[in-house]
């Protein structure tokens, strides 16, 4: 290919060398960006904002939206459901968060090294993965009845038992699939600081606490953005295991949406819950950038 | 097991005198460790057990699963679970879902990879705002749209068809496929662009030439991401369609519990089932699955 580029390289006079040699050169063209901007627009930015809208009206799902001013709002913010949901969604994103975090970055660590053990195992712990979270939902709302299951006991009829229910089954799913992103990190750590704190004696547990650690910074916020934004999209884990219950319970916000729209007919409400939705996803997410620079991550491992 | 983990890391440990290559410099790595050990079985049984009572349950006669406990391997093992399922629509869902992964795929990978190139390579304050659009972009959770979607959906006479879902799963896949995408672009040094640049290459031939072969490995992250959020979807399918014809696995699987009720047998056949195509993927193509996975995380 560039054999012949080469040959028409000098090119004499057909204007070729544009504005000075350089930083401009074979810039791409912004329209080829285009295509993908608009659908994402279309099917992604624009139903945020629709969202919002019909979140000041009434509507059914048939016919025409009316608007309804703030009623929704007003309903929103009246509901203790909310205040519950709320409550729910963070203590679940958290446990979540900390739980799945614990032991990808313990299993991704210990995944790193190069035993063959370790890879056949490693093998293994990837299963649960290849599941959708349909499948595996199904599977637990199996495993845990109480006429059939390991667990002979209402496990979901308690409130505890159903919120640590959904919290194990999604840790259960994506447990391989952060402790992969450790892993990957783990083995981007340089040797020579492992080296380095071997001479200085630096034990096992020292080197774990005092390199690999720190060094996964940037691998902990990759892995924790993806888990704070999968816990607050829990949606299947709840619709089969518990159904919001016991109660209403361990109906973290989308279950409430799905309720208000797709159960009671009530899509304005519906988008209200939504629209909270979006603001708090967007805002924790905000949070977290901040705080951990993901925005920067690409300029972090320069140099290294 | 425990037999197997332990005494590993020691031969290992022993080894690398052994082995004059490069692994020797990892050898303080290879001592075993009882503690990571003891975590590593502990983890074991964790996912076994449940995969396990899986695949027994799947095999136990209807009337003999009844007041019986999973863990209980059947006294007459029994096929007939998954041929009822077989003969509930299976293979029409399984169709229907690599139908909508494939589709979903190709327009994430015929969309990002254009706009990731552009990202990297333009400075400006359109790409800027275009790259934190899709950061942004990671943070909407599906959920929060549905209920305008199922406007628009059904203003666009898509309704109860498999566009509805895989138009939508694509553009969600978008921000992260963007981000793997501009990071593994963002590799190639500024001087192979120049190089191609003096010697007349457009940026439309860089993009064939050069972003394409040299971001293969974010490409397949993308692609395998795509992929599995087509295969894994729920929720667009539940609330965008409606009839047998467009249905796909995940929405079938679902629709299995009100049809086989209290019948825990065929449903964990169907839950065994719905997994084996993507196991086979495993089996035959673990590296590529398991390396582009990991690009998720950043490389």
């Amino acid at each position: 290919m560039s054999i012949g580029a080469a040959e028409g390289g000098p090119r004499p006079g057909t204007g070729r060398p544009r504005r000075g040699t350089g930083a401009n050169a074979g810039r791409p063209h912004a329209a080829l960006a285009l295509p993908g901007v608009l659908f994402f627009l279309f099917f992604a930015a624009l139903p945020m904002v629709l969202a919002f809208c019909l979140s000041f009206t009434e509507w059914n799902g048939l016919g025409n939206p009316r608007p309804a001013g703030l009623a929704n709002w007003r309903k929103l913010f009246d509901d203790d459901r909310l205040t519950r949901s709320l409550t729910v969604t963070v203590l679940l994103t958290v446990v979540n968060w900390a739980f799945q975090t614990v032991v990808s970055v313990l299993l991704g660590v210990w995944a790193a090294g190069r035993q063959r053990n370790r890879a056949i195992l490693s093998a293994i712990f990837f299963v649960p993965f290849l599941l959708s979270s349909t499948a595996i939902s199904l599977l637990f709302y199996a495993l845990l009845d109480p006429n059939f299951g390991i667990i002979h006991g209402e496990t979901l009829g308690s409130t505890d038992g159903a919120f640590l229910a959904i919290v194990f089954v999604g840790g259960w799913q994506f447990i391989p699939f952060h402790t992969l992103i450790y892993q990957g990190g783990a083995r981007q750590i340089p040797e020579v600081l492992y080296q380095a704190a071997a001479i200085d004696g630096a034990g096992r547990y020292r080197r774990f606490l005092s390199i690999t650690l720190p060094q996964l910074r940037n691998t902990a916020t990759t892995s924790g953005v993806l888990m704070v934004v999968g816990s607050l999209t829990y949606f299947e884990t709840v619709l089969i295991l518990t159904q919001g219950g016991p109660g209403t319970d361990t109906a973290i916000l989308p279950y409430l949406m799905y309720e208000a729209g797709f159960k009671s007919y009530d899509f304005g409400y519906a988008s209200a819950i939504a629209s909270f939705l979006v603001v708090a996803a967007t805002a924790l997410s905000l949070l977290l950038v901040r705080l951990s620079g993901f925005g920067t991550m690409r300029s972090t491992r320069e140099g290294m | 097991m425990s037999h197997e983990t332990l005494p590993r890391p020691v031969k290992t440990g022993a080894a690398p005198a052994a082995r004059p290559d490069g692994r020797r410099r990892r050898h303080w790595t290879r001592r075993p460790d009882p503690l990571a050990g003891l975590g590593s079985i502990v983890w074991l049984t964790v996912v076994i057990v449940p995969v396990y009572a899986m695949i027994t349950a799947s095999l136990t006669p209807r009337d003999e699963a009844l007041g019986n406990n999973a863990l209980k391997p059947p006294a007459r093992p029994t096929l007939a679970n998954y041929s009822t399922v077989l003969h509930s629509g299976f293979f029409h869902y399984l169709w229907n879902t690599v139908l909508a992964a494939v589709a979903v795929v190709a327009i994430v990978l015929v969309l990002c990879v254009p706009l990731a190139y552009v990202a990297v390579r333009t400075r400006g304050f359109w790409s800027g705002a275009a790259f934190r659009l899709f950061l942004l972009g990671v943070a909407i959770p599906a959920q929060a749209v549905v209920v305008p979607l199922y406007l628009m959906i059904a203003k666009l006479n898509l309704y109860d068809s498999l566009l509805a879902i895989i138009l939508p799963t694509a553009a969600f896949a978008m921000p992260v496929a963007i981000l793997v995408l501009t990071g593994s672009i963002r590799d190639i040094s500024e001087e192979v662009y120049e190089a191609m640049a003096l010697d007349g290459a457009s940026p439309l031939r860089m993009l064939f030439q050069l972003v394409i072969p040299m971001s293969k490995g974010g490409i397949s992250t993308v692609g395998i991401y795509s992929a599995l959020q087509a295969w894994n979807g729920f929720l667009f399918p539940l609330i965008f369609t409606q009839s047998e014809g467009p249905r796909v696995l995940t929405l079938g699987l679902f629709n299995y519990v009100s049809q086989f009720g209290v019948d825990i047998p065929a449903l964990l056949a169907s839950v065994v089932l719905s997994g084996i195509p993507i196991f086979a993927v495993y089996l035959v193509a673990r590296r590529a699955l398991v390396g582009g996975l990991m690009g998720v995380g950043g490389k």
